[in-house]
């Protein structure tokens, strides 16, 4: 049996609005394994980012257990689940989140601030080598306002990357892009997972889906269907079979 | 975050708005310049009053009759008779602290030259009150202990009785003159000494032997004061607690009574004065101060601005594992750049204003070493009590509201 990365068993979510409570998870079991690229998909509403919130320990959940790399969350303050978010998880998200007129490398750095046994040295290097891994060595100099969206979410792929962490969350990474870049994007991730890096993507686009190896469908609080993709395909065939009329 | 880190990322995100950061500065900049500055010449102007008072004379005490209420009937001091000629040869002989002692005579009237007439004032002393008030004579000489006592009418002269009665330049030892039509042979001219603190012109003085004065002038046997210098300025305590119990036994009080006599120190005198000057001096440094305050309410309010303008950074740093407490630090440590920063540049400032203040409009002024650590102090408290409303706020957000903040 492989290791579980990610463990979770009847987790409820709810959201107490006064008299009204909003039933966000109404009790999910889901594992995802190491090395696994899984897709979580559903409508706006169905509980897919409430749900990444609470893997990516920026959130509680109501009842239920969730055991990241075989740790047991519920009994965390906010600083220890800091301290695990620093350690254990790699963020992206759909408008990127990059410092303003920092640098890719610094904005890359930044989760190695946070963490006091990386040095300067230890930090710069480890940054730069994040920037390689999705391309962008030549760009390490250059502002977010000097790099196209594409490039932007690289560097926040990089900077995901950095801590070297135990999944990758990815919240709509592709959500700002056009499909090209989308696709750019997920020829990153699916290079990154081939290199043993477990990811855990939201997404509502089934075409993005289609290069994960499982697709989690959510619904009203529930999961609704779980399909393990048979046939994986090829974010960078895709992109070169993509008909060029449409880059724009 | 270790406390090297949180430097670098308050110092860079303060570098990427230096307008900005400038601006929010300037509030400070001015305020710590403006207490400087203040401070500076507020001691400035209270040193130069020290030095005035004590170039009348070296710890002098002076002894006065003391007015008098009897029947409800305040009794003038002029009126009062109470020190006489013998107090003062007692007191120099028997109070061991004392370094010199002259009686003292007053009369104004009118003097009169061949050439001119001025109204002013004769002074009859004895020989020690040039030592007392630390005068010399320019020219001629001093009056003798034998033409005291034979009440000669010689005197000296200030300056201004020269110029006034015989023309600028002029040298009128040996000449006559008439005070109140009494004829004085001029056998000195005085050092000039200026206007004193008061406004008083030093110089348009006359001064005679004090039997002189009191016998064809004012036709009196007792003296109005009498000036005395301790040995030092330590003993002038001690001088005047002599003086006090000397003069009570010579004029008989019992111990129920109350002095007929009192005794000034010039410690008093000028803790009177500085005190005017303190005053002045803590009121501008007053307002300085509020300028000071308005410059950390300045910088509180950017650092309000910043918080709301950077919730998507501060989410972001929370999600890549920033902890609340590296949040507060961050945004405190911009706050206490800002205003320490801008207090060593108001220090600088203020010190170049003070001396554009001394230079240009010749005001006394000394900047203190205590008004530059007091201000620096004050900066960083400021800094720590204005940024640490805004960072608590930038560290309390919740992450995922930070992270979709528009």
């Amino acid at each position: 049996m492989s290791h579980k990365i990610i463990r979770i068993q009847n987790l409820v979510k709810n959201y107490d609005l006064g008299d009204l409570t909003v039933h966000a998870l109404r009790g999910i079991d889901f594992d995802i394994d190491e090395g696994e690229f899984v897709a979580i998909m559903g409508p706006s509403g169905s509980g897919k980012s409430t749900l990444l919130n609470i893997l990516g320990c920026l959130d509680k959940a109501t009842s239920g257990n969730y055991f990241l790399d075989n740790v047991d969350v519920k009994k965390f303050s906010k600083d220890q689940l800091a301290v695990l978010r620093n350690e254990k998880i790699g963020f992206v998200f759909q408008s990127y989140n990059l410092l303003a007129r920092t640098s890719a490398l610094e904005n890359v750095e930044l989760p190695l601030f946070y963490n006091a046994s990386v040095n300067a040295k230890e930090r710069r290097e480890r940054a730069a080598a994040a920037l390689e891994a999705v391309g962008l060595l030549d760009r390490m100099n250059h502002f977010p306002n000097q790099l196209s969206g594409g490039q932007q979410q690289r560097v926040a792929i990089a900077r995901s990357l950095v801590n070297d962490p135990v999944i990758i969350l990815a919240d709509e990474p592709t959500g700002n892009l056009d499909s090209r870049t989308s696709f750019d994007i997920m020829a990153v991730f699916q290079k990154l997972n081939s290199k043993g890096i477990t990811i855990g993507l939201v997404t509502h686009e089934s075409d993005i889906a289609q290069f994960t190896s499982r697709n989690i469908t959510f619904r009203d609080g529930r999961i609704n269907k779980e399909i393990v993709v048979e046939n994986i395909k090829s974010a960078s065939e895709a992109l070169t079979k993509m008909p060029v009329e449409l880059d724009y | 975050m270790n406390i090297l880190n949180l430097l670098k990322v308050a110092s860079n995100s303060l570098t990427k708005n230096k307008f900005r950061s400038f601006l929010t500065m300037l509030g400070i900049i001015i305020g710590v310049a403006s207490v400087i500055a203040m401070m500076a010449i507020g001691q400035g102007s209270k040193q130069s009053i020290e030095e005035q008072i004590s170039s009348l004379g070296t710890n002098i005490l002076f002894v006065r009759p003391a007015s008098q209420a009897r029947g409800g009937v305040m009794m003038g001091v002029s009126n009062a008779k109470f020190l006489t000629v013998a107090d003062a040869d007692a007191i120099k002989k028997d109070c061991e602290s004392v370094a010199a002692v002259s009686p003292m005579v007053r009369g104004s009237g009118q003097a009169v030259s061949s050439y001119d007439n001025w109204p002013t004032s004769i002074y009859g002393v004895n020989i020690d009150y040039f030592l007392i008030k630390n005068w010399e004579v320019q020219d001629g000489r001093l009056f003798s202990n034998k033409e005291i006592r034979s009440s000669q009418k010689v005197c000296l002269v200030g300056n201004t009785i020269v110029e006034k009665l015989f023309g600028e330049g002029a040298d009128p030892v040996g000449e006559s003159i008439r005070f109140n039509k009494i004829p004085f042979k001029i056998i000195g001219i005085l050092k000039i000494k200026g206007e004193s603190n008061f406004g008083q012109d030093q110089d348009d003085i006359i001064i005679a032997p004090h039997t002189t004065v009191q016998k064809r002038i004012l036709a009196i046997t007792h003296v109005q004061n009498i000036y005395v210098s301790a040995k030092s300025s330590d003993l002038s305590k001690e001088a005047s607690e002599e003086i006090e119990t000397l003069l009570r036994v010579r004029h008989k009080l019992v111990p129920s009574e109350e002095s007929d006599f009192s005794i000034r120190t010039q410690e008093e005198i000028m803790s009177r004065l500085t005190s005017t000057s303190d005053i002045l001096t803590a009121l501008l440094s007053a307002i300085a101060g509020i300028s000071l305050l308005v410059g950390g309410i300045g910088i509180m309010n950017i650092m309000y601005v910043s918080v709301t303008e950077r919730t998507r950074e501060i989410g972001l740093r929370m999600a890549v594992g920033g902890k609340g407490r590296d949040i507060l630090l961050q945004f405190l440590i911009e706050s206490i750049l800002l205003s320490v920063v801008g207090g060593i540049i108001g220090i600088f400032f203020g010190i170049a204003v003070s001396s554009f203040v001394s230079n240009f409009m010749n005001w006394p002024v000394q900047i203190t070493i205590d008004s530059i650590v007091l201000s620096f102090i004050f900066c960083s408290v400021i800094g720590i009590f204005f940024g640490w409303y805004p960072a608590k706020k930038a560290a309390n957000l919740n992450p995922i509201d930070a992270l979709r903040y528009e």
